[in-house]
């Protein structure tokens, strides 16, 4: 029997991503280039019935697929729904409410109400007697009887996991590894985290915060990694289970759980991966991507390639999470975000949204405020045709009615305007997110290329680049399953973080290279121990600085090991230089982290074959599936109006195919829209890549 | 109700595109001046804020969402007083100003007011406001708890050109230095401050390149009737009629005895009148308030009520506050000022919170803690050789409300600022905090409880160091609501040489000497109950002692549940007779 003539994806590598509806899969076979795609409805329950499902659906045999990469929502959902497993901390003495008591902050600016409940409840953190100071020098010595008595109550009380989480311990870890020693040998599992093996950086809330959600969900993703391990094996799968990080590396699941919290936020991750992934072999290193879903958007910035990773998420009020994870801003607005007037009568789009139930109104799931979705389809931009996930089809007369009383009429506004209006103020609020993401970083958006994908990106993107003066835009060959090829596509990877914290003059640079080795050794020796194929390994060295007495940091990139005190100098002078055009010689810089990603590249696969070459029309004429009035805002500010459109099939589009806007183009579950006057070209990586017309004058 | 005929000039997508624009000028000057702030103040405590300001009025046009809440309403009288002496102003001018009576607060936040030009015309001004660590003054830091004049709380700057046409004035910046405290690092503050407004300016010349000055114009008259609009029919939803609140200051510092603020609020139609002139004549210690402030603490307790209504002149424009003459709430100079930023601003809002509640008690909350809890540390380190200044700023707990109960260790009411980790301050002071813990029992009891205060205790390692303190509700705790108990009050222990010391103002202290070992103790204020604690559910009750938030004791004397046994539990019989005795016995007073 030969692989290469199954149609079953055999010898495949197999990226599926677990989204909140669907679960994707793409399945990639290197050496036939076969691609197969499958998605199939999410099981919450148990991710893995779906997992499963998408497998078969895609007619996969478990038996002969060479690698399974999954990105899982697993441990995100369990902190979000509290589903996590009780645990116990074990602190020092005086400061056990440190996790409740957080940074003494409120939800929102303005409102003096919310609600915060620690992860550990106050009657299982209980206090013993130890204390280093911030040099590191022991101030009280570990009560090693008292850590044992803590251990055995926590159990007691029925903990399955335990934090053990010191004050200072990123600087001296002795009394937490001691600690540590004695409460495995009490402990029935190995669900035992401390505070500095998961984040050796400063800041006892954040540090704490960070053991426990990774003790929190340590057991449920086990479990679950254990389980859809065991159902693969019985259908016959005997190769590598690997699983996606929010650092957009993956890991072997046979590690997984040991540092669970890597694996937060994994699914926007795995997005920002396949577009970096797709950008550099398209040759364009410097995006922004933007992905769309139906309540919120993600944006996430990729410079020179290498996505931005940074370790300050916050995943609820709260909760902040400090490991290194790709660096991914939600905004509130998606295609079921609601339009509504305010009692000034002023136009808003968002932040409420329909969801999934009722959703817009053309779902027809009993939704009866309009949302951006609807407003696409009354303009025409979606096919009322196309639309996933509808119950039962409304008419646009219906949405149009909608329309016009909720926004329309109040402003002296037809349907179609009033429609064109919510557009246009969405697409607004969202090019200012968009913004402030990228300046916050310190970038100008105009210095990158949008990468649109989700279901709803591709619809927007056009105008949101317009918006932001951004030349180029990248759609993707399959916009809608683009976390799961970021699951094949993405590399192994993990990160390393050490708080040196102190000013270049007193910095001792053996120990910068000392720390820098010792984190490229940790990182070599855990992808030793996974076990997994890489045609290399990389490394990169980053260092967090700030000028003496500054509590922000600049992140700037290291050559090497070997970084002389100067060379760091001067590189944080640029980089400050380049965000604030300020200078300050008269102020020392301190050195504040060093960061070190130790990269397994995984072998290289082909992205020409997302989109089969067979079924392509021979001219851009047989590519058209007819055309239909779309509405267009206007190529300046106000105004707007219908015009007749091409709609194409991009599965049909040629290889190379130009054409220029308007134009829509519509694949399985996603649908592009090309604004007047924006130029595009299909290139050879299965990107139609988009020339957009500035809008200033 | 949605009449938008006043719109017919601008259409309504142009308008939201503009406002969001305004905004986004805002928001990018307050990210520039928090990422380069050296001041901890600015840059942790996020005590700063920026905005866009009327070129005649200085009415607010505009101002960052993450901008301090009491700088709020300030700024655009700080604005004022600028236009009203400025002169001969070129492109690249800055002003610097800090003059508390000139719509200022106290002298350590220092404005900077720049006007900004569009194709050589004065179209607006920008101006920020940052709390720089020390502007001078008697005691480190500026909070000083006793001073009786101005003059002991540091240098005061009358508006003067920093920079003229984009160019530092280097005497006057000595002049500055040369009066402040850890001089070396405000050079950074200086830079990132007049930064954050260069970078307003280029945003907002691009935004009025691209829809055209007089379309911005317009929009902006527009964007004001509509906040005004907005608000009007918030205050709509409350029933008319006249409400009274009251707030207590511990003590101005100097004499000690409370001050009072005495707040009726009238509600007329779309209006609301604020009368503050029965409250407490002016004091000799530095709680005054100033004008511009004691506004603009009632624009901001106005905003915690209505979050949604966004910030603009017009936000203010239903809200009538009468002049308080001849109270601590109407400060002129010399009067000291210091504490009326941090502290006198939170019981004025504390007592708007008091009076509405009642009125609006599914949208209003109980009392929170309101107090910025001030510990400045000020002295020598001799390991490293160096002088330092160390700041505590504490939070406390909020108020129930109907939602649910309070939040523990939320910040203060006209901040919106994180702490600094412990580990942080021990890195850089000689001190080791033995405790950082919930202050049991400090929620005030209530159907929703409050949420509770912090304890903490800080020794000092060597050297030799003075403490001062400028904190409040030491007397009484935060107000409850609807039958709630008051939250716990604030207080300060100092163990010298192994004695006990209390400042004698609970509160407020200035210099208090101390040395190695000895340790200065705080517990922070609980917010108040909302609501009968008798109808609290003595599940939750039990919940409460379970977690150590509550004793067995309290539970029965506050909220009259009865918890016994191993585990413990309800008892159901003895805690129904309980509350029963308790709300025929209470019934007299609630009646009255």
């Amino acid at each position: 029997m030969k692989d290469g003539d199954s149609p079953a994806a055999a010898g495949s590598i197999v990226g599926v991503d677990v989204g909140g509806t669907f679960t994707d899969l793409i399945a990639i076979d290197p050496r036939t280039r076969a691609v197969r795609v499958a998605k199939v409805p999410t099981t919450p329950d148990n991710q893995a019935f779906g997992v499963l499902a998408a497998i078969k659906a895609s007619g996969g045999d478990p038996a002969r697929l060479s690698a399974v990469v999954h990105g899982t929502t697993t441990t995100t959902n369990a902190l979000l729904e509290r589903k996590i497993a009780r645990c116990g901390l074990i602190t020092t003495r005086g400061f056990r409410d440190s996790l409740e008591l957080g940074r003494r902050t409120r939800p929102t600016p303005y409102g003096l109400t919310g609600r915060f409940i620690p992860l550990i409840p106050r009657e299982l953190r209980l206090e013993v007697r130890e204390r280093m100071d911030a040099d590191g020098e022991v101030v009280e010595p570990l009560d090693e009887a008292a850590v044992a008595a803590a251990a055995r109550a926590l159990l007691a009380m029925g903990c399955e996991a335990v934090v053990i989480h010191f004050l200072h311990s990123y600087i001296n870890p002795a009394h937490e590894r001691r600690a540590g020693e004695i409460v495995r040998a009490l402990w029935p599992n190995a669900y035992v985290t401390l505070g500095s093996g998961v984040l050796s950086e400063y800041r006892e809330y954040e540090r704490g915060v960070t053991a426990a959600v990774n003790a929190s969900v340590q057991p449920v993703l086990h479990r679950y990694i254990t389980r859809l391990g065991d159902e693969l094996k019985q259908r016959g799968f005997a190769r590598e289970l690997l699983v996606m990080q929010g650092n957009g590396g993956t890991v072997s699941s046979r590690i997984a759980a040991e540092a669970a919290v890597n694996t937060v936020m994994s699914g926007p991750a795995s997005g920002v991966m396949a577009a970096a992934y797709t950008g550099r072999q398209a040759g364009y290193p410097d995006l922004i991507t933007y992905d769309m879903g139906g309540t919120s958007s993600d944006v996430g910035l990729i410079q020179g390639g290498v996505p931005r990773v940074s370790a300050e998420l916050e995943l609820e009020y709260a909760m902040p999470i400090h490991v290194p994870m790709v660096d991914v801003h939600t905004i509130g607005a998606g295609g079921g975000s609601i339009a509504h007037l305010d009692d000034s009568g002023m136009l808003r789009v968002g932040p409420e949204s329909a969801g999934a139930a009722p959703g817009p109104i053309c779902y027809g799931k009993g939704g009866t405020r309009p949302t951006i979705t609807d407003a696409n389809l009354l303009l025409g931009r979606l096919n009322p045709k196309g639309l996933l996930a509808v119950d039962s089809p409304v008419s646009m007369q219906v949405l149009a009615d909608a329309i016009l009383a909720a926004v329309g009429r109040p402003l002296g506004l037809d349907a179609e305007q009033a429609a064109a209006a919510i557009i246009r103020v969405a697409n607004d609020r969202m090019a200012g997110a968009i913004r402030m993401v990228s300046l916050a970083k310190g970038h100008d958006p105009r210095d990158f290329a949008l990468f649109a994908f989700g279901g709803a990106g591709p619809l927007h993107a056009a105008a949101l680049a317009r918006e932001l003066g951004i030349p180029r835009l990248l759609i993707p060959a399959r916009p809608g399953i683009t976390n799961a090829l970021g699951c094949v596509v993405a590399d192994l990877r993990h990160d390393y973080v050490n708080t040196v914290n102190k000013p270049l003059p007193a910095l001792d640079m053996a120990l910068v290279r000392h720390t820098l080795e010792a984190q490229i050794a940790e990182g070599r020796a855990t992808i030793a121990r996974e076990g997994v194929d890489v045609d290399g390994i990389e490394v990169l060295h980053e260092a967090d600085m700030q000028f003496q007495g500054q509590s922000h940091i600049l992140t700037v990139g290291l050559p090497g090991v070997d970084v002389s005190r100067e060379a760091l100098h001067q590189a944080f002078a640029d980089a400050y230089w380049k965000r604030f055009e300020v200078a300050l010689p008269e102020i020392r810089p301190v050195l504040v982290n060093l960061h070190t990603a130790v990269i397994g590249r995984r072998p290289a696969l082909p992205l020409d074959a997302l989109l089969p070459a067979d079924g392509r029309a021979r001219d851009l004429a047989g590519a058209e599936a007819g055309k239909r009035r779309v509405w267009f805002n206007a190529d300046r500010d106000s105004g707007g109006g219908w015009r007749e459109t091409a709609v194409y099939h991009r599965e049909k589009l040629p290889a190379g195919a130009r054409f220029a806007g308007p134009a829509i183009v519509e694949q399985l579950d996603c649908t592009i829209v090309i604004e007047p006057g924006d130029r595009v070209e299909a290139d050879g990586f299965g990107n139609l890549v988009v020339s957009v017309q500035a809008s200033t004058p | 109700m949605n009449d938008v005929a006043s719109a017919a000039t601008l259409d309504p997508v142009t308008l939201a595109v503009i406002e969001n624009g305004l905004q986004q000028v805002c928001n990018e000057m307050d990210l520039a001046f928090v990422r380069a702030a050296f001041s901890p103040v600015i840059s942790e405590a996020l005590d700063r804020s920026d905005g866009i300001y009327h070129r005649a009025t200085g009415e607010l046009i505009a101002q960052g969402e993450l901008g301090l809440p009491v700088f709020v309403g300030t700024m655009q009288f700080g604005a004022k007083a600028v236009i009203d002496r400025a002169k001969d102003l070129a492109p690249g001018d800055v002003y610097i100003v800090n003059d508390p009576y000139l719509g200022g607060t106290h002298l350590m936040d220092v404005r900077f007011v720049k006007p900004f030009f569009y194709r050589g015309e004065l179209f607006c001004w920008l101006s920020n406001t940052g709390h720089w660590p020390d502007t001078g003054g008697m005691v480190p830091g500026g909070f000083s708890a006793n001073a009786t004049e101005v003059e002991q709380e540091g240098l005061r700057l009358p508006p003067v050109k920093l920079f003229k046409a984009g160019r530092m004035d280097e005497e006057i910046l000595s002049i500055v230095l040369s009066n402040i405290r850890i001089a070396d690092q405000r050079i950074g503050d200086i830079k990132a401050q007049a930064a954050a407004l260069a970078i307003g300016e280029k945003r907002l010349t691009a935004l009025i390149d691209r829809y055209g000055r007089d379309t911005v114009e317009t929009a902006i008259g527009e964007l004001k009737a509509r906040a005004a609009r907005l608000m009007r029919a918030r205050i709509a939803t409350i029933p008319d009629g006249e409400y009274y609140g009251e707030s207590y200051v511990d003590s101005d510092g100097v004499v000690d005895e409370p001050l009072v603020i005495r707040l009726t609020v009238r509600k007329e139609d779309t209006e609301l009148h604020f009368d503050l002139s029965r409250s407490s004549p002016p004091c000799r210690g530095p709680m005054n308030s100033v004008i511009a402030t004691t506004r603009s603490s009632i624009y901001l307790a106005m905003k915690h009520i209505f979050p949604e209504v966004p910030i603009n002149a017009g936000t203010f424009d239903p809200l009538h506050i009468a002049d308080p003459d001849g109270t601590f709430l109407y400060a002129r100079y010399p009067r000291p000022v210091s504490g009326c930023a941090a502290e006198v601003s939170q019981r004025i809002a504390e007592a708007v919170f008091n009076a509405l509640v009642p009125a609006m008690p599914d949208r209003l909350f109980a009392a929170p803690a309101g107090t910025s809890g001030n510990l400045a540390l000020g002295g020598h380190d001799p390991a490293r050789n160096r002088n330092y200044i160390m700041y505590v700023i504490s939070g406390g707990g909020y108020g129930g409300n109907a939602a649910g109960d309070g939040l523990s260790n939320g910040c203060s009411t006209i901040g919106i600022s994180k702490t600094t980790p412990i580990e942080v301050m021990e890195q850089y002071y000689p001190v080791l905090f033995e405790e950082y813990s919930l202050h049991e029992g400090s929620g005030g009891a209530g159907r929703r409880r409050g949420g509770f205060g912090i304890n903490y205790r800080i020794r000092l390692r060597r050297g030799s160091a003075r403490a001062s303190m400028v904190m409040d509700h030491g007397r009484t705790g935060p107000r409850g609501a609807l039958g709630g108990e008051d939250g716990g009050t604030n207080k300060v222990r100092i163990t010298r040489a192994g004695r006990d010391y209390t400042p004698p103002h609970l509160s407020k202290d200035q210099n208090i000497e101390i040395g190695p070992g000895d340790v200065v103790a705080v517990s922070t204020p609980g917010g108040g109950g909302y609501g009968d604690p008798l109808e609290r559910e003595p599940a939750l009750v039990l919940a409460d002692v379970g977690r150590g938030y509550y004793t067995v004791d309290h539970a029965r004397a506050k909220f009259g549940v009865v918890l016994t046994g191993t585990p413990l539990g309800v008892d159901e019989a003895a805690t129904a007779a309980l509350r029963k005795a308790r709300a025929t016995a209470s019934e007299p007073t609630a009646a009255q």
